[in-house]
């Protein structure tokens, strides 16, 4: 009975939620950080994928008596220390970050967003008991959080992503607890409690829906801060190990370079990082811009 | 107002002691054992079980616990394992180092992305606000070690107006000590400047299109006094809040500065803890970090009661 009653609700609610999506793509596509942003991000996914075919030479292969040679026809980006090709380096250096980005934010968005979603939903005892573990992790800087783990369990790309998703889950909960407490308001968060719903459907198939917007806006801003959090990670020693041509990894190994002003092996995977970082940031700033008109 | 504070202390005090728990469980019940750890895979298990006996961690957990967080109340944090001193001494030593680098940074960066953030409000739509806004966020997201290498190319190597160490003999006049200290506390200049200058531009364009402001104007009073004496102390309020919890970034960025400058504060100390599996010394090197945090949002908070007449008096009549 409740079905029949219900369904043409639902029906309606759903292909109105379509159309506000494809209003807000329309606008997506006149917002110029939002392209910019996307066309840089895409711009390294390409590389990543055909890094084998786009670089000039193998990124692993040592050849010391042509090494620090500087920018030049045969090395666009000069040598490194170990006379490896920059340029390889730096295409191949972006497959790491951007699969272990995404995930490490996915995985914190997915927990994050449930953790908010039944602090949100139960309020009393549990949400004060969530609040204060979220509270509590919140008090230190992922990079701590990150490196308290780390020294327990060792450094790898599975743990980096781990860690990272773990920082970052308490800081989307709050976001998603603020957007659920004003929706759980709302009559029909109501109704579905009066047709006597279950508190996992009410939740996930009815409030979720609709806080999807800043949790959409969360996602982005946290894959900037993650690219920024495992780059720095890997620079400090705790991701990938030594020879890969991860881009943080790289900048430590040649840092010491640096002050001899061979700068060419330390600033060209820098400037991808920073490129990566900024694309991002514009493509968020774009996407909260949409979502928030 | 006394109870919002007590409520607000207490709270941060139940805060801090769920820290204390995550903290020890995290280095504690995390697979494998702690002599294992130290000793490597291929130590006799005899002396991984002398090891274990020696640190405690044979006992049971909440003896452990109990012991580790009653010795954390009396100040006693225990031996550091790599340094072989008390992991107090340690600490101090490296919290007074990196607040002095701290400082640099806050003393350049607060006057300068406050004053960026009332300008691009001001100025809002403008070219202006749009270099300040743009810049300000990319400059936030970007890792400090990937800033820092730009700023030592650029201001140490080309154009040599800046010192790439931090190393100044010991009895150098303070002057000296914070000249050296500029380099590695500009990227951390450039991760705050656009938190902060966000957060004024806001308050600031809030306060600006509030019905206030425009009374003062409409009343008469020249646009000057009506920005410095109805738009900016209104304004400037979230700042305070904002700048008190950049501190918990802080320390995060500090560890790769420090690390990367050989500047020996607490962020240098936690990351050769980590890397060198110093238990006792991330413990309470990770806990020193939450105090200052919820030290310092505290602290805002309370400054930001005071200022805010709304709730300094609320509860009065």
């Amino acid at each position: 009975m409740s079905a029949v009653i219900s369904f043409p609700r639902l029906e309606t609610a759903a292909s109105a939620r379509r159309q506000a999506w494809t209003e807000r793509l329309r606008l997506a596509l006149r917002t110029p950080s939002l392209l910019v942003g996307a066309a840089v991000v895409l711009f390294w996914i390409l590389c990543a994928i055909f890094a084998a075919k786009i670089a000039p030479y193998d990124p692993l292969q040592p050849d010391i008596l042509h090494k620090l040679l500087p920018p030049s026809a045969a090395h666009r980006f000069g040598t490194d220390g170990l006379g490896r090709d920059v340029l390889s380096r730096v295409i191949f250096g972006s497959r790491g970050i951007l699969v272990a980005a995404p995930l490490a934010t996915l995985l914190g968005t997915v927990g994050g967003t449930a953790i908010g979603l039944v602090a949100g939903y139960f309020r009393g005892l549990v949400e004060e008991v969530l609040m204060r573990i979220t509270d509590a992790f919140l008090a230190l800087p992922t990079i701590v959080t990150a490196l308290l783990v780390l020294a327990a369990v060792g450094g790898s790309t599975t743990t980096v992503i781990l860690v990272i998703g773990l920082g970052f889950a308490p800081i989307i909960a709050r976001t998603v607890r603020a957007a659920v407490l004003s929706e759980a308001q709302l009559e029909y968060v109501e109704a579905a409690k009066l047709r006597q719903e279950r508190a996992p459907y009410v939740m996930f198939v009815e409030i979720l829906p609709n806080v999807m917007g800043p949790v959409l806006v969360e996602f982005t801003v946290r894959l900037g801060y993650a690219v920024f959090a495992i780059a720095t990670l890997s620079f400090l020693g705790f991701g990938i190990p030594p020879p890969a041509p991860d881009w943080g990894l790289t900048i430590a190994e040649q840092y010491t370079y640096l002050i001899a002003n061979l700068w060419w092996p330390v600033l060209f995977p820098a400037l991808a990082i920073a490129s990566v970082v900024i694309a991002v940031n514009l493509f968020a700033d774009g996407l909260s811009q949409v979502l928030e008109r | 107002m006394l109870r919002f504070l007590l409520r607000r202390v207490a709270l941060a005090l139940v805060t801090l002691w769920v820290l204390s728990v995550i903290i020890f469980l995290a280095s504690h019940a995390l697979p494998g054992d702690v002599g294992r750890r130290i000793l490597g895979p291929f130590a006799d298990p005899r002396a991984v079980a002398t090891l274990d006996h020696s640190l405690g961690v044979d006992r049971p957990l909440l003896v452990q616990y109990l012991t580790w967080i009653g010795g954390f109340v009396h100040g006693d944090l225990g031996m550091s394992l790599s340094f072989h001193v008390p992991v107090s001494q340690l600490l101090l030593r490296g919290l007074g180092n990196s607040v002095k680098l701290a400082a640099v940074a806050f003393v350049i960066v607060v006057p300068l992305s406050i004053f960026g953030g009332i300008v691009a409000a001001l100025r809002r739509g403008r070219l202006l606000d749009r270099i300040i806004t743009v810049g300000g966020l990319s400059a936030t997201a970007m890792p400090e070690f990937v800033t820092s290498i730009v700023l030592i190319l650029v201001l140490s190597i080309s154009l040599k107006v800046l010192p790439i160490s931090v190393q100044v003999p010991p009895d150098a006049d303070p002057l000296t000590q914070i000249y050296h200290l500029i380099l590695p506390s500009l990227p951390l200049v450039l991760v705050l400047f656009g938190y902060i200058a966000r957060i004024t531009r806001a308050g600031m364009i809030e306060a600006l299109e509030s019905d206030y402001t425009r009374t003062a104007v409409l009343k008469g009073l020249p646009w000057r006094t009506v920005v410095i004496r109805h738009v900016l102390r209104n304004a400037l309020m979230p700042t305070i809040a904002v700048v008190a919890t950049q501190t918990g970034y802080l320390i995060g960025g500090l560890v790769v500065i420090e690390t990367m400058f050989n500047y020996q504060g607490i962020g240098q100390l936690l990351f050769t803890a980590v890397s060198q599996k110093d238990f006792p010394l991330i413990q309470a090197g990770v806990m020193t970090v939450g105090i200052v945090y919820l030290g310092a949002t505290l602290l805002a908070d309370i400054s930001y009661s005071l200022l805010n007449p709304r709730i300094r008096l609320a509860g009065r009549e």
